[in-house]
C-alpha cells in the first residue's frame, strides 16, 4: 500500500490525486497530498510510475506496514534507491530511455511441474 | 436513488471504461466521426490491470500455418468451446491494432533481429499512449466519475448513462446514441494487480436492461503472488520450483497444470513455499528487463526470489482472467438490447478462449479487437438514430442499491457484502475446487443477500457508486455459481470435483441471466469439431 508522500520532494502537482485508480488522496492545506483512504489502496504502483518527483512510496504489500517498519522510513528508502525506484525501471522522466524499447523476457516454454522427491530427497529432474 | 443531476451531458457515443478495450472503442468510434465521451470510474490511463500489469498479446504474423498453429494450440485447453471464425478476425484485428500502435501512437516496441517485437505491451506505457491517443482523436474523458446506471428510452433501448463524478461531489447524466460497457471482469476485492476497480458493474447494467451472461462458469481464475502482496504476474512462475512449509517439495505443483495442488496445500496448512530456481543467470537478466513490475515486490522485501524460498498466495482474479461476461449477439458485439454494445472483460471471451484463457494473450487480443468492433458499432448505430436521438424520454434502469424496493436494511449493506464474499467467493474450496455440496449453500446465501440488498441497499449520492459495485459483485458470484451447478462436467476452467471428466453431451455454451429469478439456458450443441479433420 502506499505509505510516503515525501513532503521534501513533492512539488504539489496534483498528479497523484488524479491518476490513482481508487481515489486514494485528497489535496492537503499545503498543496502536498495526504493519503486519505489509505485501505482502499489496491498497490498498483501507478502514482509512483507517474509522480515527476519520485516523491511517492508504495510498500508492496496488500496491508498497512506496521508502526516502525523500514518500508515507513524516508530515510532509509532514499537510502536504499527505492524511491522512485519503479519509474527508473520503467525508464520514465527526462533523459530516460523508456523501458517498453528493451522489454524482451526469455522465452516461456511449457511451465515447470514440481516433481516429487526421491528416497533421498533429491528432485527427479533437472 | 440518485437526486439532482448538475451535469447534464450529450455525446453520440458514451464509452465506459477506459482500459484496452474502452479506449480503442473510443478510439475507433470517434475515427467513425462520432461524438464520443468516456467515463472511468478510476482514471483512463492508469486503472485496470492492464495498465498496472502489462500484457502479452496474441500478435500472429498473417501466414496461415502460423495462424492455425496459434489458434489449434488452445482449443483443447479452452473446452473445445471458441469460435473459429471469432479466433481468425480477433487475430486480424490485432494484428491491424499492433501495427497502428507502432506507427500512430509511436509505442516504443523492442527491436529484435531488425524487426519491432509486437507480442507483449508495458502497461504504464501502453495505457499512456492510449489516452493521449483518444484524446488527439477527440474524445472527451470524464475520470473519477464512476457511471452508477444505464438510461433507457420507452422502446428499452439504452440512451444514455447516469453516474457520479467522486472528485466532485456531483451526479452527472449522459444522454447517448448508443453505450458501450467496457468495464472490465470482476476480480472481488481480492487485490490482485491493478484489479479492485472491476467489480463486475458492466455486468450489473447490462442484466438490469435485459441483457444475458455467457460462460459465467468459467470464472475459476486464482493467480500466484508472492504472499500478502498483490503482483499476481505469472509467467515466470513457470521457472519455479514450490514446497511444503517444511521446505520438501510439493509434488505436483506449478503454475500451469499444477495450481489446484497449491490451493489444495494453502488450504490444508496455510503455507506455500516458492523458488524461483529453474532460470538461468540469462534468463534472470532477460526477466528484469521483461517485466519490472514483477521485482518490484521482491526488491522491495528483500527477497532474492532465484535463491530465496519465499510464501505464495493465490489471488482470486473471477472473471478478469476467467471468460465469462455479457452475451454477444452480433459481429459489432452489439448485445440483445438496442443500443448497448461490449467489449473486453465485460463481455464474453469463449468466441476466441473458450473456457480458458491461462497463460494470457488472448485476453489483450480480445480486449482490442472486441473494442474496436464495438465502438464501431455503437458510432453507427448512434449514427443511424438522427435527430431522433436527443428527443428520447429517459428512465434510469437502476435497481439494486438505488432503487430499493422495501424499507431500507439495518446494517451496513457494504460490510455485509464483503463478509458474504470472504466466506463464500474468495475461499479456495467454494470457487476454485468446486462441488455442488459447497456451491449449493453458497448460492442459496447469495441470494439471500441479494435480496436484502435488492429490498433495502440505499445511500446518498456519494455512496451510491459502492453500493452499486456491491450488487453488481453479489449478481456475479450468483450468475457465476448457477452456470457452475448447471454443468455437470470438467470442461476448461470449470471444474467439478463430483464431475471430473468432460462430458461430450455438453458440448455447449451455458446461457444465464437474470437478477431476482435467476435462470440458465444450454445453448446448441456445437458441431464436432470439423477443424481438426482439416488440420494437418
Ligand atoms: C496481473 C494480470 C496480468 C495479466 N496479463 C495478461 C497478459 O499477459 N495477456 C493478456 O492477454 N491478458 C492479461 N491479463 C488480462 C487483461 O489484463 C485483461 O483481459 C484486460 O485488462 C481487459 O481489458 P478491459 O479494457 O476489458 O478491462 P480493464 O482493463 O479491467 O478496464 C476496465 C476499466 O473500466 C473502468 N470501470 C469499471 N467499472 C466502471 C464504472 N462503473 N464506471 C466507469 N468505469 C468503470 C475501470 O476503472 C477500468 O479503467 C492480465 C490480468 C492481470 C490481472
Ligand atoms: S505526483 Fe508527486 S509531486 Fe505531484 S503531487 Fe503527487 S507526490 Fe507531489
Ligand atoms: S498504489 Fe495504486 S491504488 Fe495505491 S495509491 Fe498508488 S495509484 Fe492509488
Amino acid at each position: 500500500m502506499i505509505e510516503i508522500v515525501s513532503t521534501s520532494r513533492c512539488v504539489t502537482c496534483d498528479v497523484c490525486i488524479a491518476v490513482c485508480p481508487t481515489n486514494v488522496f485528497d489535496r492537503g492545506p499545503d498543496g502536498v497530498p495526504v493519503i486519505a483512504r489509505q485501505s482502499d489502496c489496491q498497490t498498483c504502483f501507478m502514482c509512483e510510475a507517474h509522480c515527476p518527483a519520485d516523491a511517492l512510496f508504495v510498500a508492496p504489500l496488500t496491508h498497512a506496514a506496521p508502526d516502525g517498519s523500514p518500508l515507513r522510513d524516508e530515510a532509509h528508502l532514499t537510502e536504499a534507491g527505492l524511491l522512485g525506484s519503479y519509474r527508473k525501471e520503467i525508464g520514465w522522466g527526462r533523459g530516460r530511455k523508456p523501458g517498453a524499447r528493451l522489454a524482451v523476457g526469455p522465452e516461456l516454454g511449457r511451465a515447470r511441474i514440481t516433481p516429487a522427491p526421491t528416497p533421498q530427497g533429491e528432485l527427479t529432474d533437472a | 436513488m440518485t437526486g439532482t443531476t448538475p451535469l447534464d451531458l450529450t455525446a453520440d457515443v458514451v464509452i465506459v471504461g477506459g482500459g484496452p478495450a474502452g479506449t480503442w472503442a473510443a478510439l475507433t468510434a470517434a475515427e467513425a466521426g462520432a461524438d464520443v465521451l468516456l467515463l472511468d470510474k478510476g482514471y483512463c490511463g492508469t486503472s485496470g490491470p492492464t495498465a498496472s500489469g502489462g500484457t502479452g498479446v496474441w500478435y500472429v504474423q498473417p501466414e496461415p500455418a502460423a495462424r492455425e498453429k496459434a489458434m489449434a494450440s488452445r482449443e483443447k485447453l479452452g473446452g473445445y468451446l471458441q469460435d473459429r471464425r471469432w479466433m481468425a478476425r480477433t487475430l486480424d484485428q490485432t494484428y491491424a491494432n499492433m501495427n497502428r500502435l507502432a506507427t500512430e501512437a509511436r509505442y516504443p516496441f523492442p527491436v529484435v533481429d531488425g524487426r519491432p517485437h509486437q507480442r507483449g505491451l508495458q502497461g504504464p506505457e501502453y495505457m499512456r499512449r492510449m489516452r493521449s491517443w483518444i484524446k488527439r482523436a477527440g474524445v472527451r474523458i470524464l475520470d473519477h466519475s464512476p457511471v452508477t446506471e444505464l438510461l433507457v428510452d420507452n422502446a428499452g433501448t439504452v440512451a444514455g448513462v447516469r453516474g457520479h463524478r467522486r472528485q466532485h461531489g456531483t451526479d452527472y447524466r449522459v444522454r447517448a446514441g448508443a453505450v458501450v460497457l467496457a468495464t472490465g471482469g470482476c476480480a472481488f476485492l481480492s487485490k490482485a494487480l491493478g484489479c479492485d476497480v472491476a467489480t463486475g458493474d458492466g455486468a450489473l447494467y447490462a442484466a438490469e436492461v435485459g441483457a444475458a451472461m455467457s460462460g459465467m462458469e468459467f470464472s475459476t481464475a486464482y493467480a500466484i503472488a508472492p504472499a500478502f502482496t498483490s503482483v499476481t504476474k505469472t509467467a515466470y512462475y513457470g521457472f519455479a520450483t514450490f514446497f511444503h512449509g517444511d521446505g520438501t517439495p510439493l509434488a505436483g505443483a506449478g503454475s500451469q497444470g499444477g495450481r489446484s495442488v497449491i490451493a489444495r496445500e494453502l488450504l490444508r496448512t496455510g503455507t506455500v513455499l516458492c523458488q524461483i530456481d529453474q532460470a538461468t543467470p540469462e534468463q534472470q537478466t532477460q526477466m528484469r528487463i521483461g517485466q519490472p513490475n514483477f521485482f518490484l515486490t521482491f526488491d522491495r522485501l528483500g527477497i532474492n526470489p532465484f535463491t530465496d524460498k519465499f510464501p505464495v498466495t493465490l489471488l482470486l482474479e473471477g472473471t478478469v482472467r476467467g471468460t465469462g461476461g455479457i452475451r454477444i449477439a452480433g459481429d459489432d458485439c452489439a448485445t440483445s438490447v438496442p443500443g448497448l454494445y461490449v467489449a473486453g472483460d465485460a463481455a464474453t471471451r469463449e468466441l476466441v478462449c473458450g473456457g480458458f484463457t491461462g497463460g494470457g494473450s488472448h485476453n489483450s487480443a480480445w480486449a482490442m479487437s472486441s473494442g474496436t468492433w464495438a465502438g464501431g458499432g455503437a458510432a453507427r448505430f448512434a449514427a443511424a438514430l438522427g435527430a431522433h436521438a436527443s428527443r428520447r424520454r429517459l428512465v434510469g434502469a437502476g435497481g439494486a442499491g438505488i432503487r430499493p424496493t422495501g424499507r431500507p436494511a439495518a446494517g451496513d449493506a457494504w460490510d455485509e457484502v464483503q463478509d458474504v464474499l470472504r466466506r463464500q467467493v474468495h475461499p479456495y474450496d467454494k470457487n476454485y475446487l468446486r462441488n455442488g455440496d459447497r456451491l449449493r449453500p453458497a448460492l442459496a446465501e447469495l441470494n439471500q443477500v441479494w435480496d436484502r440488498l435488492r429490498a433495502g441497499a440505499a445511500a446518498d449520492p456519494a455512496g451510491t457508486p459502492r453500493l452499486r459495485q456491491a450488487s453488481a459483485m453479489v449478481a456475479h458470484a450468483r450468475w457465476m455459481y448457477t452456470g457452475a451447478l448447471a454443468r455437470t462436467e470438467s470442461r476448461g476452467m470449470a471444474r467439478r470435483e463430483e464431475f471430473p471428466e468432460l462430458d461430450p453431451a455438453q458440448h455447449r455454451r451455458l446461457t444465464v441471466g437474470g437478477l431476482d429469478e435467476l435462470w440458465v439456458r444450454p445453448e446448441q450443441l456445437l458441431p464436432a469439431r470439423p477443424e481438426l479433420a482439416v488440420a494437418s
